[in-house]
């Protein structure tokens, strides 16, 4: 679900949506392995809680962009971001 | 006991003067640019002379031998134990002299161009390289380590090529500055492959210590030295022969001398200093400094010694009496002077016995010539500077019947003649007389080249002599309103005019001599009558011809035409060069490395970058800017790892 929204949406907010979707995927995953597969340890549960500080700083760092983009050409559309090329 | 300080003080000062003036010169110390200089190089001379009083009088001698004194050293480059540069003060009967002659031709010269530079635009630029010269000349004269000597003998060369170059926008003069410092530059190498060669047998750089190990016959530095050949001869004589080509290309030695003429480009004071007294007998005291391991240890490299000062000598003098520009015949008489104490050098043995004895003769008169030499030579520029400023000419044509017109001039300038062409009680006289002894009892083939030449000499410099203060009237032309020239400019000539009279009664032999022991010089009344005779009839050859203006030099030159046309265009050297640099290493070997620059060398650069560029031009479509476009790479190229990593 998470890459599909990032490859098909162009608003930047719903492929950073899909991004944070991406990310809990991968947390539950790592809770659901970690409880099932190695009961004893709690590697898994580090890395998720780990996951969830990074994902917070990075949402922080991608709305900043989003809404410097937006003010500067009045639209959230990966489409209309594409000057940082060749 | 001795005093460190006031002898380290004596090339200081003129570097001082150069700081100063080269810093401030050009703002507001401009007007008194010149009194700064000579008062500081006064003291320096003052304070030579009084090293000169000290060393000979008061602390020089133990046991009636001139010690070598090392008053001050410092190492600054260590390598091991016994090599390493060191810089020092080493004081000898001939660093000494040196320092005595140095200081007094610089004073001399400063003095004069107070006059003689009058109104130049870089006077002070003009004062600060003097100061540079003399500095690097003095630092040159009392190096105690070889390395120190050749850091200093570089720092010549730069100060001569600066002033050469001074009138920087006469073209001439660029090529001359040029020439001069290419050609001294290259013989400048040899000199350093031979300071590595020495020091790698010695095994040390500093020259007393390379004297003792290279000369005493028990060490085993020495053998080692001989023992190793190269094309047959050994490394030792190799090492000195390199050395001597060093020493040959400042001091304009045959064929290396080509851009001695040249050199006369720079302002007259500048080639009374440096291109007749001082750093061209850079060369003479180089190996006059060496002069033991010369003789002892590479008598084939002194043998070579020898026979080109004499070739010099001899093709020098020749050229001279062909040349019209008056400081291009003094220019090569330089270079046959040169060549003079050059085979007396080289004739010349070391005799450690000690015997007081004529053997090592050579060696005082060469110095003693030396000497004298530059008191005469740079009163002869000095001379022919004034000349030239009165005339604004160069040309001996310009000129004659002078005398009337620059008494002062011509009263000094005949003495010079005098002293020059060897004839009694001036100074040239003595010194020559010793020279032509020692090659007398060295060398007959040398003497009787030795004997023609100073008949020569007399010759071309009464050809001088007359042509400019005698032959026809001076007409008193164009706008030529000053006198002979003023106080500052008659005052070094009246100066060096006395010296040049007088030196010659100095027993130098007491003071000078190749084992320091002092040493009678003999006086042959028999002996001299040759070389007077003849120096007397190269007088009188001169004076029929060139008294008056005649038709008869004219006539003489014409039925030589062959000989005459070659020397007046100085035997072709300069054209040989040109051709084997032009010719041969331009074409043969310029070209086709300038070839395979072009094409082998950039060919592989240029294909390497086509080939990245034309990569690049097809893969840059990757780079689109579109966000999801990347993340699809990134998931393809994630996959495919994935792949990689579980199957393989």
């Amino acid at each position: 679900m998470g890459v599909y929204g990032f490859f098909t949406r162009r608003n930047l907010i719903t492929m950073l949506m899909s991004i944070e979707l991406m990310l809990n995927s991968v947390n539950l995953n790592f809770i659901g392995f970690n409880k099932y597969v190695w009961p004893n340890k709690m590697d898994g549960l580090f890395f998720t809680i780990f996951i969830i500080a990074i994902a917070a700083a990075e949402a922080a760092v991608a709305i900043a962009i989003i809404i410097n983009l937006y003010r500067s050409r009045q639209s959230v559309d990966v489409e209309n971001a594409e000057e940082m090329k060749y | 006991m001795q005093n460190v300080l006031s002898i380290a003080l004596i090339p200081l000062l003129p570097l001082a003067a150069f700081v100063l003036l080269g810093l401030f010169g050009k703002s507001f110390l401009k007007k008194a640019a010149g009194y700064i200089a000579v008062l500081f190089l006064l003291t320096a001379t003052v304070l030579a002379f009084y090293t000169a009083y000290e060393y000979f009088f008061v602390y020089g001698k133990a046991d009636g031998v001139y010690q070598k004194l090392v008053p001050f050293k410092y190492a600054w480059l260590v390598f091991n134990d016994k090599l390493s540069i060191d810089i020092g003060i080493l004081l000898d009967p001939i660093s000494v002299m040196m320092l005595v002659v140095v200081t007094l031709v610089s004073l001399m010269v400063h003095i004069y161009s107070l006059g003689y530079m009058k109104g130049e635009e870089r006077f002070a630029t003009y004062y600060a390289y003097l100061g540079l010269f003399t500095f690097s000349m003095l630092g040159l004269v009392l190096s105690s380590n070889i390395f120190q000597m050749y850091i200093f003998w570089e720092l010549v060369g730069v100060s001569s090529f600066l002033l050469i170059g001074y009138y920087y926008n006469k073209p001439s003069a660029v090529a001359a500055c040029k020439k001069a410092f290419i050609v001294t530059r290259f013989a400048d190498l040899g000199f350093l492959i031979g300071i590595l060669v020495l020091s790698y047998y010695s095994g040390t750089l500093d020259f007393n210590t390379m004297l003792t190990t290279l000369t005493s016959p028990e060490s085993s530095e020495l053998k080692s030295a001989v023992s190793g050949s190269f094309l047959g001869v050994s490394a030792l004589t190799w090492g000195m022969l390199l050395v001597f080509i060093g020493g040959a290309g400042k001091s304009a030695m045959f064929p290396l001398h080509i851009w001695l003429p040249d050199a006369m480009e720079g302002p007259t004071p500048v080639s009374a200093l440096i291109h007749a007294a001082t750093m061209v007998v850079a060369g003479v005291f180089l190996v006059a400094r060496l002069f033991p391991e010369f003789a002892l240890s590479a008598p084939e490299a002194l043998q070579v010694v020898a026979y080109i000062g004499a070739a010099s000598a001899l093709i020098a003098a020749v050229i001279a009496c062909t040349q019209t520009d008056i400081k291009r015949v003094l220019a090569y008489s330089t270079m046959s002077q040169i060549g003079f104490m050059m085979f007396a050098l080289g004739v010349s043995d070391f005799d450690n016995g000690g015997v007081l004895g004529t053997s090592n003769l050579g060696y005082t008169a060469s110095m003693f010539h030396l000497f004298t030499h530059a008191l005469f030579k740079a009163l002869l520029f000095l001379g022919a500077g004034a000349v030239i400023h009165y005339v604004h000419s160069n040309e001996m044509k310009d000129m004659g019947g002078l005398r009337k017109h620059m008494p002062i001039t011509h009263i000094t300038f005949l003495i010079a003649c005098l002293a020059i062409a060897g004839v009694p009680p001036f100074a040239g006289f003595f010194s020559k007389e010793e020279i032509l002894l020692a090659a007398y009892k060295g060398n007959k083939l040398i003497y009787y080249i030795a004997l023609f030449t100073s008949a020569l000499t007399a010759f071309y410099m009464f050809r001088l002599y007359f042509s400019i203060f005698w032959n026809k009237e001076y007409q008193k032309h164009r706008n030529n309103q000053h006198g002979e020239g003023g106080m500052v400019m008659m005052l070094p000539l009246v100066l060096l005019a006395a010296g040049a009279a007088l030196a010659g009664f100095i027993p130098f032999g007491h003071f000078v001599s190749a084992d320091g022991k002092p040493l009678e010089s003999e006086f042959h009344l028999a002996f001299s009558i040759a070389p007077v005779v003849l120096g007397l009839a190269g007088i009188l050859t001169a004076w029929m011809l060139y008294k008056k203006q005649n038709e008869r030099p004219d006539k003489i030159a014409a039925s030589l035409s062959g000989l005459y046309k070659s020397a007046y265009n100085k035997f072709y050297v300069d054209e040989v060069y040109t051709f084997i640099t032009k010719k041969i290493i331009f074409k043969l070997i310029g070209r086709p490395a300038a070839w395979f620059d072009k094409k082998i060398v950039d060919g592989m650069i240029n294909v390497t970058g086509s080939i990245t560029q034309t990569i690049s031009e097809k893969i840059k479509g990757l780079q689109s800017g579109k966000v999801q476009q990347y993340a699809v790479y990134f998931l393809v190229g994630g996959l495919i790892l994935a792949v990689v990593i579980m199957y393989l």
